[in-house]
């Protein structure tokens, strides 16, 4: 029985020179375990890393490929890795890698440490290197069974061959890695939240500076990268870095392959390891086969719950961060969801704010109370017993819970796509709105 | 009520819940980190996590009992009451919802005759809302216990039910 992650990704062509991150996935599904990733040319990199290497000049490698952050922010990697102190004395460091996935529509971290755990392991290890970690811990978000068991087996694997412990391969570095599982909580995905899970305390996150390069986990200097991020390290060292730029197409500023994905009513929902740049028309047509018979495009979201809403005339934007960027909202995960025309706005966008208010750590207020306001309206929009002014207060709901007036971007994440689907599809809102206010009166009426 | 305090008065930890959260302590530079591990060691262990346990894993982590309460309120995965013998944890992010969601919760409402957070009368489901479970290219989705399951219709779901006795 193949992994619950099986996927379009397993079904498609996938050459090594084009696909880095999935070109060893099985045609069956299954978790390719440690005698088989070897055979794979697995762990040639990190041999190379730990022989040839320093620990800065891996950083320098990945600062020069252009890597960004797969996790939804696609903040560099390699400046975020040159944060870390310059001073060898504070040697107790630590990467974590961010598995928490739990942003509605993201499918893909899963499909890599179900099927491809020692890909994660290889890139971590690596990682560690760079940042002269002694210790990891995958934060998994609890739900994650599968992910953990296969996880756990190939870091066993991996220690019986010398690949992670003491003086791994003879290089003289020591580097153990643990998984963490998770007990709910969407908030654990913010990397200082994570941090404080990780403690074991409440995953509210911490203020920022310090970051957490220098007062991190206990502390310490510490990393936080998600899993797309890490696994992409091998084979940037593997191959170079030409060859790593080279995959993007033309005009992409952002660099190497990406999991992109469609999901909704399109013919075949899946996840494909693509170059970046490519148009969100041909992910749509040429890979999710286009919308379902009878299903017409009405809008679609690029990555994430917290990416704002396009129109089918932003299908040719290209799927990297400057391409986005130009039509008004973030790439996010990259992975899209595309919305039919049977789909009433007001009631997609209460079913995502509903997610929002639950999942608000309720440290700061207007996270913790415009959240369920904006539920508040959208319930009575969709009731049809909206009040005149309601569209004014989610507006100005979109204003107050915006970048830079909350703790953290939860709510800025929340009101992204609120505030492009007001933009967008105002009059489904007006709709909502009551023809007659209730007073007294007609409420009597009514009764 | 009465009942379940009075039971919880007597809570002690066995001594195999006290080894494994032991065990957990090697894995953190700081005993609090293994807070929620504990919880979840005595979940697994009955179901569920009754108050008196609270006092009690602070003793073995050496924390007050107000931090692994502040702890065990955060989580959604720590559970404060009962629940049945099997969790069904129902996928409602908004890929699910495109795909019929709402029909899954109303047909699992109707046949369980319960609403979400609850508990079946014959003790055999809880019915609980999760985040996504980056299944979405097979929404909708849900989880029954440690089994993640896609492309769910008021038919299937019916057969699915009945793997759980």
């Amino acid at each position: 029985m193949s992994c619950v992650s099986f996927s379009t990704a397993n079904q498609s062509p996938r050459p090594a020179e084009t696909h880095p991150l999935t070109w060893r996935l099985r045609d069956d599904g299954e978790p390719v375990w440690l005698d088989e990733y070897l055979r794979q040319n697995g762990y040639a990199a990190a041999r190379k890393a730990l022989a040839q290497f320093s620990p800065e000049q891996i950083t320098q490698l990945v600062k020069d490929s252009g890597l960004k952050g797969r996790g939804g922010a696609g903040f560099p990697t390699g400046v975020k890795w040159g944060l870390m102190p310059q001073d060898d004395t504070q040697n107790q460091r630590y990467l974590l890698c961010n598995a928490d996935e739990m942003e509605p529509n993201t499918y893909k971290d899963r499909l890599l440490m179900e099927q491809l755990p020692h890909l994660l392991i290889e890139g971590m290890l690596i990682s560690a290197r760079a940042l002269k970690a002694y210790r990891g811990y995958i934060f998994l978000r609890g739900e994650y069974v599968d992910c953990a068991r296969h996880l756990k087996r190939a870091i066993a694997e991996a220690e019986a061959a010398g690949l992670l412990g003491r003086n791994i391969l003879g290089s003289g570095f020591d580097f153990e890695l643990l998984v963490h599982s998770g007990a709910g909580r969407y908030i654990c995905g913010e990397e200082t939240a994570l941090i404080n899970s990780l403690e074991g305390r409440r995953a509210n996150p911490r203020a920022k500076p310090p970051f957490p390069a220098a007062v991190g986990v206990w502390g310490k200097p510490t990393c936080v990268n998600n899993v797309e991020t890490l696994c992409n390290v091998p084979a940037i060292i593997g191959n170079g870095v030409d060859w790593y730029k080279a995959l993007a197409r033309p005009g992409s500023e952002d660099m190497g392959s990406k999991l992109l994905g469609f999901s909704g009513k399109v013919k075949h929902p899946g996840l494909w390891e693509l170059p970046f740049g490519i148009p969100a028309r041909e992910l749509l047509e040429d890979y999710a086969g286009g919308m379902r018979n009878g299903a017409r495009l009405k809008a679609w979201q690029p990555g994430g719950a917290g990416t704002g809403f396009l129109l089918p005339e932003h299908l040719d934007a290209p799927m990297c961060s400057s391409g986005i960027a130009k039509v008004g909202t973030r790439m996010g995960t990259g992975l899209a969801m595309a919305v039919d025309d049977r789909v009433n706005m007001v009631g997609l966008l209460r079913n995502m704010e509903v997610f929002f208010a639950r999942e608000s750590c309720g440290f700061c207020t207007p996270c913790r109370d415009g959240l369920p306001w904006s539920v508040k309206l959208l319930s009575a929009l969709q009731r049809g017993e909206g009040q005149p002014g309601d569209l004014d207060i989610l507006e100005q709901l979109c204003n107050f819970l915006g970048p830079g007036k909350t703790f953290c971007a939860h709510a800025p994440g929340a009101v992204e796509p609120l505030a492009s689907a007001l933009k967008y599809f105002r009059e489904e809102f007006e709709a909502g709105i009551a023809s007659m206010p209730p007073t007294p009166s007609n409420q009597a009426l009514a009764v | 009520m009465t009942d379940s305090l009075i039971q919880t008065d007597r809570f002690t930890l066995s001594a195999s819940e006290r080894l494994a959260i032991e065990h957990e302590l090697a894995h953190y530079e700081d005993p609090r980190a293994a807070s929620i591990e504990a919880l979840k060691i005595v979940q697994q262990q009955r179901g569920w996590v009754p108050d008196a346990a609270i006092p009690a894993i602070g003793e073995v982590l050496g924390i007050p009992a107000s931090d692994v309460e502040g702890v065990a309120t955060f989580y959604s995965q720590i559970f404060r009451q009962p629940v049945g013998r099997h969790i069904i944890r129902l996928c409602d992010s908004m890929v699910c919802y495109l795909q019929g969601h709402e029909s899954i919760q109303a047909a699992l409402q109707q046949r369980l005759g319960i609403g979400l957070g609850e508990t079946s009368s014959d003790n055999r489901f809880t019915l609980l809302p999760v985040c996504c479970l980056g299944n979405c290219d097979k929404a909708p989705s849900l989880m029954i216990d440690d089994d993640t399951y896609g492309h769910l219709d008021a038919d299937n779901l019916a057969q699915l039910l009945e793997r759980y006795p």
